[in-house]
């Protein structure tokens, strides 16, 4: 840290915000930090406040206490916000009968912007064959798409994202990771909400988990997975038996999770390794397991899901897609 | 930066944002035509009985109306008037000794001329008239200043018709007769009158540029129809009945260069010039003057010498023309509201709102482009409207009573911001409500409703003016041309066209109500979660 200059603020600083509707706590308490040049994944179950957090920030929801800053200043303060943040809270907030075009048109106007920068805009999202139809009949992906234009067209250091995956085909999902980390490689902080940290695999540097209106997590993406992983290796192995003998002799915990598979707990691979050729046991295959995004989720918000039932199955489905993916 | 801190880039977008849906655009659009289409159907529908018989025009065609004074204002000039040629500076004095009158007060002529005011009630009507008279000539319409008794309104001074100046509030009876004068000095004429012909009191002072030099002096007695409104739910009716007014002079002196004798118009003169029906058995008839004593006259008359107040089937009034504002209000109202509760419904309000945080703004730039392209669309409607609906009038063979110029251009530039304030109201109310369907029912209920209510005659004559004075209707009084003439007795209700406001004032109670709201709306704007 240096004396003299001071730190440059983060690009968005949500501190202690608190927000009741009616007898529900939709924020209580919210804190964290958002950095520039990452993408920061904001996850957590449904209900956990993350839309709320966001419409804070945008000066559209009033706290009932704490405050939200972009680049240290307050929304409302922002002479023309689209330059400083540009954000994505519900793609089907559209006029449906007004072009795709005339939407970013009239926003653009609102910024003192142009026509040239709504087709810059437009070039950039790949909706310009579609642009100057009415937005009422876009798909769900190509609103998310027009949302994004309408967001990048201040050119804005700060991208905020609400739940952008929702609805979208693979390849779009796969389109908007690759726009977001582009973001990020430019500069730019990117915070982008999802409750199915799948959709984050791949793609967010860096994770802020919040659960019942709180943040629980705010950790980077490598280091969760890594405490996650622990220290399981996974072994396929026609001597079963043998293996076993000799692993839980040098004080690894084994299970058998198929007919020729293993999982060692205590062990690192090397260990495993060295224990195996020592004692001539042949093994077709053994590799330490890395969690996924999803597992390590899991484990951090086990405590704080608000509605149980639902979550779960939304879990299996992702549980299940994630596999594949 | 465009504009005073970015307020300008927000009317950019707002204008963007309005002209990018075309359903709104065709909603102003339609504003327009359902204002010129209200005011033609008016017309268009009534194919009058008024066109020809056998060719030739009949007498209930209006084409050319009551006669009309040397502006265009359409005038009543009927009495009997004793006069003789004055020329150049002089005066005339004449003693009021005794007034009194008949009328019938249920219609009608007594149907027997050997004795026309067979039936007839004695009494004077509150505006009869008698007194002494300057005039151009004998011509209806002419130029004139008059000082002379009324019914019950007092002596008084009047000119020109329009122009009327109280002077004392007395009843002239033989027991106590007035003395009244005028001067001319060059184009000023001044009035007097006195109680004893010694100690005179100035009224008031008349001037009348387009007097030539020779006009004709003398004394008259003239008395307008009799009329009582009666008023009820289902609307008013009007009791009315010829009435006629004897005046009694003496001490009659005309002092200039004076010419020829008194022309005295003879009994049943005026009904023999009419010679229309009915003339030989109503007032018309014993209407005339006789020498009386030393120098004196006694003169009947009936008629008035006032400015003529446009009476139903008389003829159209200038402001029938935009009698189909009401449904271009519509229109306007349901744009205005919808630019605000679409927001509302899409969500797009909290993308108009992140694009400005400053709320207030936001609202006003909304206000400032719907209350521009309302004027416009009123301006290009009314502008329309007025000649275009007065031209299917003519040809429908009706005649449209006279309204200046300015008068005119109040009435186009009056609707054309009864529009804006309207659309800014309905701005205002959908921001409080959010609701489209609440929003367009509420404005509707609060401007439309008791505007057709007061102009409809359903309502008794005081509950519609009561609604034309405290609803937002009031701001109709902007198109009105029809002016309540104190000094003529009439049915001026808003069913007849005559709101009880001024014509600004009118629009300044709409102005109210749109200000209240947009307060309240904007209030609302600032501290609710969007
Ligand atoms: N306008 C509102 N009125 C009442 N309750 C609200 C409102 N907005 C949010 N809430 C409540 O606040 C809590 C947080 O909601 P929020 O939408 O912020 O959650 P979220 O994390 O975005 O969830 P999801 O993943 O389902 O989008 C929820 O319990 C929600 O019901
Ligand atoms: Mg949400």
């Amino acid at each position: 840290m240096t004396t003299g200059t001071a730190n440059p603020p983060p690009a968005i600083a949500v501190q202690a915000l608190r927000k009741r509707f009616g007898a529900t706590a939709a924020l209580d308490g919210m804190s964290f930090d958002v950095a520039a040049g990452k993408v920061t994944g904001f996850v957590g179950p449904n209900g956990a406040g993350k839309t709320t957090t966001m419409r804070v920030i945008l000066g559209l929801d009033a706290p009932d206490e704490g405050r939200a800053l972009i680049g240290g200043v307050p929304y409302g303060k922002l002479r023309r916000p689209l330059g400083h943040i540009g954000a994505l809270l519900d793609a089907a907030a559209l006029q449906p009968g007004r072009s795709a075009r005339n939407h970013l048109l009239w926003l653009a106007h609102s910024q003192g912007l142009g026509a040239k920068r709504v087709d810059e805009v437009v070039a950039a999202s790949g909706l310009a064959s579609a642009i100057k139809r009415k937005a009422g009949g876009y798909s769900l992906g190509m609103r998310q798409r027009l949302g994004i234009a309408a967001a990048m067209l201040g050119d804005p250091p700060v991208v905020m994202l609400d739940e952008p995956f929702n609805g979208l085909d693979p390849e779009g999902i796969f389109w908007i990771r690759g726009y977001l980390k582009a973001l990020a490689a430019e500069g730019r902080a990117v915070l982008v909400s999802s409750h199915l940290m799948s959709e984050l695999e791949g793609c967010a540097d860096h994770l802020v988990v919040v659960g019942r209106g709180k943040m629980i997590a705010d950790t980077g993406v490598a280091e969760l997975i890594a405490r996650s992983s622990g220290g399981r290796v996974v072994l396929r192995t026609g001597a079963r038996a043998e293996a076993t003998t000799a692993l839980a002799e040098a004080g690894g915990t084994v299970a058998v999770t198929g007919p020729d598979t293993l999982t060692v707990d205590g062990l690192s691979s090397e260990e495993a390794v060295r224990i195996l050729n020592a004692d001539g046991v042949p093994f077709a295959e053994l590799s330490a397991h890395r969690a996924s995004l999803e597992e390590a989720y899991m484990d951090l918000t086990r405590d704080s899901v608000e509605f149980r039932a639902a979550t779960t199955q939304t879990s299996t489905q992702a549980s299940a897609s994630g596999e594949v993916a | 930066m465009s504009g005073r801190d970015g307020f300008g880039r927000l009317v950019h977008a707002e204008w963007t944002k309005l002209r990018t849906v075309r359903g709104w655009v065709i909603g102003l659009v339609l504003a327009a035509f359902l204002t010129v289409g209200f005011g033609m159907l008016g017309p268009m529908g009534s194919q009058i009985a008024c066109d020809h018989v056998n060719d030739a025009p009949t007498h209930s065609c209006h084409m050319s109306g009551p006669p009309k004074d040397a502006t265009g204002q359409e005038v009543d000039d009927q009495s009997t008037f004793v006069h003789r040629t004055l020329t150049g500076d002089g005066s005339v004095t004449a003693r009021l000794t005794a007034f009194g009158g008949l009328y019938s007060p249920d219609g009608g002529g007594s149907g027997d001329p050997s004795n026309p005011t067979a039936g007839m009630t004695s009494g004077l009507q509150p505006w009869s008239k008698a007194g002494i008279l300057v005039k151009d000539g004998t011509a209806t319409g002419s130029p004139y200043a008059a000082v002379l008794a009324t019914g019950t309104h007092g002596v008084r001074m009047q000119y020109d018709y329009t122009h009327d100046t109280a002077g004392p509030n007395v009843a002239v009876t033989s027991g106590a007769p007035r003395w009244l004068r005028l001067t001319r000095a060059g184009d000023t004429l001044t009035g007097y009158e006195s109680a004893d012909g010694a100690t005179w009191t100035e009224i008031g002072t008349a001037d009348l540029a387009n007097l030539p030099q020779s006009v004709q002096v003398g004394v008259f007695t003239t008395s307008p129809d009799f009329a009582v409104v009666k008023s009820s739910f289902g609307g008013s009716s009007t009791n009315t009945g010829p009435s006629l007014a004897t005046g009694t002079f003496d001490q009659i002196a005309v002092t200039g260069q004076t010419a020829g004798d008194w022309t005295v118009p003879a009994i049943g003169s005026a009904a023999a010039a009419d010679g229309g029906p009915g003339a030989l058995q109503g007032p018309e008839a014993v209407a005339g003057a006789v020498p009386s004593g030393t120098g004196g006259f006694t003169v009947t008359g009936t008629g008035d010498i006032a400015p003529s107040a446009p009476g139903e089937g008389a003829g159209k009034t200038p402001e029938s023309s935009l009698a189909g504002t009401f449904g271009g209000l519509i229109a306007v109202i349901v744009v205005a509201a919808l630019t605000m509760t679409s927001e509302y419904r899409r969500g797009l309000i909290r993308t108009s709102l992140a694009a400005s945080p400053r709320r207030g703004r936001l609202l006003a730039a909304k206000a400032v482009v719907l209350g521009g392209v309302s004027f416009a669309v009123g301006l290009v409607a009314a502008g329309i409207a007025v000649p275009a609906v007065t031209a299917v009038e003519h040809s429908k063979r009706m005649y449209v009573y006279y309204a200046s110029t300015q008068t005119e251009i109040r009435m186009v530039v009056g609707t054309a911001a009864l529009l804006a304030v309207s659309a800014v109201f309905a701005l205002a109310v959908a921001t409080i409500v959010r609701r489209g369907a609440a929003a367009v029912a509420a404005v509707i209920v609060a401007i439309i409703l008791p505007y057709i209510l007061a102009v409809a005659s359903v309502l008794p004559a005081g509950a519609a003016e009561w609604l034309a004075r405290v609803t937002p209707a009031a701001a109709f009084a902007v198109q009105q041309t029809v002016t309540a003439w104190p000094q003529v007795s009439a049915s001026y209700t808003p069913t007849n066209g005559y709101f009880p406001l001024s014509p600004w004032a009118g629009l300044g109670v709409l102005c109210l109500y749109a200000a209240a709201a947009y307060a309240v709306a904007h209030r609302l704007l600032r501290r609710r979660d969007a």
